[in-house]
């Protein structure tokens, strides 16, 4: 207990925090990637990649800590959820080593063919990654069958379910958005023209992906809203997602990159928060027999382990916060291309 | 071939892969930290050339070690799913701490390191690079941390039976500094430090070889000498002392080490052999009663024998593990004679004469790499058959809904994506050597001056 609430809810929000955050900021990284080749000439492909140059390796880690806090917080959940997506997993693993070699190498060489392939590469690698991202997100908040000892009890090739390739879809398109959003901050002249118009255009697909999938929710898959309708002070999560879409267009047509960025954030945030709410107390929801689900209660490391825990996470945040404030400081303002770019 | 082997070919193949990297980000990070010293403190432009140069190799391998290491964290869920529900009350913590600790500090100022120059000023500058430096090594600390308490466990007890048994932490800082982890570490890092002082040490001595950028090569070449001279010394302490833990601690393991059968009151220790598994008898030169006398100072003490253990609770690959193991002391032993003969002909000032020892120092570049590589098999086969030593055996440790198909499926596309990774590493690595520091010395046609001519928006930067 902490503050009145039990050690398993608190890692539970610590959990949902740190993916919120690998979402938000590995998802303009990726973002950017997807649309890297609605980026036609050379110079603009550099500026794009040096926009995330210096930081989406540290964008990255976000992943590695959420990998980290699901293992020790709930090692139950861990086993269960990386041995059933055992497939899609490998295919985004591999897209984030492609992704990352990508980056690394393109500019290393002037040759068109080179750069060409390279361009292709990270296209595609960022692509799979958000779309895998994005299907296991579907299935994880549908539920997937267990067995009595916690174990995956199903096929792997029911993950590609209509329900979790529209989220997958809806994943990419909220990247993309996010993502062309980031890079109107860092771009000038006719590039930033052109991403201006990019990002609203994916603000559109993302409108409809997202209305697709709601409505999809809401017909088929009705006890994924059991929670919100039942607790009505919830609807406040949809209603502030809603406003945060809207007020991107009207950023960007006033010209207030950040607040536009601000607000993809927002939206991405109340997203997940959403999704939260309607998996707690579940971590891996059971369909073919509740009884063997997964909990933030089953699945819980000891106490003492959680406490530890908690005070590594109160230690560790603000030093994580204070030094990625600084990094992106440093790197604030748009991209000038120099000997060290990539 | 059944899960559990595929299951550990994957995960000594992919860690084996991404250990080729971390020892040189770790010890290439010192001596970035040595040069950028060196460069406030003097000013002179040459460490800032050598600086810079490092830094382009050092983005290199940073980044093939970020990749490959993601694919590390993961793998314990995916194929070791018994595993990890067992020891995730421990292992966890090591994990996430290693994660917000060190991860976010080597790849948070990364970004600074690779792209502030013109950004921040040279003393922000040198402080992001050591704090990229000391990030790898608390990245280490965790990892090994973690590794070495499922072999020496403490700190712990086990609660529930059959499946649901796991072990829970009683005692953080006991879990910490397990009987193994302070050797280990030390092991680890000063295995590090000697991959990335004979990694300068091999680029320098080729440049010197051929005459180029002889400015900054021989400067840079004594840098990595004197951390090679201190860290080959080093490692034999560590390893001794390692020796002496295993002996203690996993007297099977030690055993298996020295490829001994039976207990015997003096036993030898061997420099080179062969274990014949079959009539369980060693064949090689050895130095009589050595062991005994590494380990307990007198010719008295037994030394435990396999013979002694259950059937078992042997390690199966005994030869595997006493070959990995002698490779590692022998170059170990190379090393230091290297680095050794290195100072010899510095203090007698006729280091880059001798055309032969430059010639051995461009190969030399490999025996660290296939001492870390050969150290970690010896110790990882060396623990089998337990996952966690007396806890855990292999055979239940894996995830049991995975199928071997699956497993086949991956291990398939890793070894494909690896070894089209290591190509190109090695094509870029060897483009960037050849290309060399920015000394205004240009000896080929390269890339700098072709995207100036080919790209519009370098034309008009001025040259470097
Ligand atoms: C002796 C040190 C050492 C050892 C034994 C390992 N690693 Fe490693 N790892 C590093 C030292 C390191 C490093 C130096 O911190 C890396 C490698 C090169 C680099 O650029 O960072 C890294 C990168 C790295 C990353 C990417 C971090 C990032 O995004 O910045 C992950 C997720 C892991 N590793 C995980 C693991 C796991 C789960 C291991 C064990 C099975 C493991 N590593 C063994
Ligand atoms: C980085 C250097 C490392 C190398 C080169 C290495 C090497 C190996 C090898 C060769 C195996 C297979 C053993 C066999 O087949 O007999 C293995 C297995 C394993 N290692 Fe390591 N290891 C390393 C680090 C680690 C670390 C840091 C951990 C954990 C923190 C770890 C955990 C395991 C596990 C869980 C297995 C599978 C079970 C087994 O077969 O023993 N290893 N490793
Ligand atoms: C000089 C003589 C050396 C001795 C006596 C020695 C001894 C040992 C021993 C006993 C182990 C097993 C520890 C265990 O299982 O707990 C070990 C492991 C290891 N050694 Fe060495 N070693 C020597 C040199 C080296 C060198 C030169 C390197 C690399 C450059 C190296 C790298 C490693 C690594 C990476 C491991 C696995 C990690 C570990 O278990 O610590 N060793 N060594």
């Amino acid at each position: 207990m902490f503050f009145g609430i039990e050690y398993s809810t608190w890692w539970f929000l610590v959990f949902g925090a740190v993916i919120t955050g690998y979402a938000i900021l590995d998802g303009f990284d990726l973002g950017a990637g997807a649309l890297h080749l609605f980026l036609k000439k050379e110079e603009s492909r550099r500026i794009a990649l040096n926009a995330i140059g210096p930081v989406w390796d540290g964008n990255e880690v976000w992943l590695v800590i959420g990998g980290g806090a699901l293992f020790a917080g709930f090692p139950v959940a861990y086993a269960a959820i990386f041995s059933a997506f055992y497939v899609p997993f490998m295919i985004f693993i591999v897209g984030l080593i492609y992704r990352a070699v990508a980056i690394e190498f393109r500019s290393k060489e002037p040759g068109k063919i080179w750069r060409a392939s390279w361009d292709f590469i990270y296209f595609f690698a960022c692509t799979t990654v958000t779309l895998s991202l994005g299907l296991m997100l579907g299935n994880v908040a549908l539920g997937i069958p267990l067995d009595a000892n916690h174990e995956f009890a199903g096929n792997w090739l029911d993950f590609f379910n209509p329900f979790s390739i529209l989220v997958s879809i809806t994943t990419l398109a909220l990247f993309m958005m996010h993502g062309a959003i980031f890079l109107t901050m860092k771009t000038e002249n006719r590039l930033f023209a052109k991403l201006t118009l990019l990002a609203k255009n994916f603000t559109i697909f993302f409108v409809i992906a997202f209305v697709l999938t709601s409505l999809y929710t809401l017909l088929y898959i009705p006890h994924l809203s059991d929670q919100i309708r039942s607790n009505p002070q919830f609807f406040i999560l949809p209603i502030i997602m809603v406003l945060a879409v809207a007020n991107i267009p009207r950023q960007l047509t006033r010209g207030q990159y950040l607040w536009a960025f601000i607000s993809s954030a927002v939206t991405i945030a109340s997203l997940l928060a959403t999704v939260a709410i309607e998996v707690y107390p579940f971590l891996v929801f059971a369909p073919n027999d509740p009884a063997n689900s997964i909990t933030i209660v089953n699945a819980a490391s000891s106490e003492k382990t959680m406490g530890i825990l908690l005070t590594i996470a109160l230690i560790g945040t603000p030093m994580v916060g204070l030094y990625t404030a600084f990094v992106f400081w440093t790197f604030k303002g748009k991209v000038k291309l120099d000997d060290m770019s990539y | 071939m059944d899960t559990e082997i595929l299951a550990r070919i994957q995960f000594a193949f992919t860690i084996a892969f991404h250990y080729i990297y971390p020892p040189l980000s770790i010890g290439l990070g010192l001596i970035l930290v040595i040069m950028e010293g060196m460069y406030l403190r003097t000013g002179e432009k040459m460490y800032e050339q050598m600086t810079r140069f490092w830094i382009k190799i050092f983005a290199l391998i940073f980044g093939i070690g970020v990749a490959t290491g993601i694919v590390m964290e993961f793998e314990f869920g995916t194929n070791w799913a018994t595993y990890s529900k067992y020891v995730g009350d421990i292992f966890g913590s090591a994990l996430a701490a290693e994660g917000i600790f060190a991860f976010a500090l080597e790849s948070g100022f990364l970004g600074v390191l690779l792209f502030g120059w013109n950004r921040v000023g040279p003393k922000v500058h040198f402080f992001s690079t050591v704090m990229v430096w000391l990030g790898s090594m608390f990245s280490a600390v965790w990892i090994v941390v973690a590794n070495s308490w499922q072999q020496t466990p403490a700190g712990y007890h086990i609660v529930g039976e059959g499946l649901k048994a796991r072990a829970e932490i009683t005692d953080f800082w006991a879990m910490v500094f397990n009987p193994s982890s302070v050797d280990r570490l030390s092991h680890v890092w000063i295995g590090s430090f000697l991959a990335g002082a004979f990694f300068v040490m091999s680029v320098n001595a080729w440049y010197i070889l051929k005459n180029r950028h002889l400015a900054i090569a021989k400067p840079a070449f004594k840098i990595a000498l004197v951390v090679a001279v201190i860290s080959s010394l080093a490692q034999l302490f560590t390893g001794h002392s390692s020796a002496g833990g295993v002996a203690k601690n996993q007297p099977a393991k030690l055993a298996a080490l020295e490829g001994h059968y039976d207990s015997l009151a003096v036993a030898d220790m061997y420099l080179l052999g062969w274990v014949d598994q079959k009539t369980q008898k060693v064949t090689g030169i050895g130095i009589p009663g050595g062991l005994t006398f590494l380990l307990h100072q007198d010719f008295k003490t037994p030394v435990r024998g396999l013979k002694s253990f259950r059937e078992e609770d042997r390690p199966r690959q005994v030869n595997a593990v006493f070959q990995f193991y002698h490779i590692m002391v022998a170059i170990g032993m190379a090393l230091i004679g290297l680095s050794l003969l290195g100072a010899w002909f510095w203090r007698s000032g006729r280091l880059f004469e001798k055309r032969w020892l430059m010639q051995v120092f461009v190969w030399a570049v490999l025996l660290p790499q296939i001492a870390n590589q050969a150290g970690w098999f010896a110790a990882e086969m060396g623990r089998q058959p337990w996952v966690v030593y007396g806890l855990l055996r292999t055979s239940d440790a894996f995830s049991r809904t995975v199928t071997a198909n699956q497993i086949l499926f991956s291990l398939a596309l890793f070894t494909l994506v690896y070894v089209v990774l290591l190509v190109l590493f090695l094509y870029l690595l060897t483009r960037k050597i050849q290309h060399g520091p920015e000394d205004g010395t240009h000896h080929i046609e390269d890339n700098e001056a072709f995207s100036r001519r080919e790209n519009p928006l370098m034309r008009n930067t001025p040259k470097p």
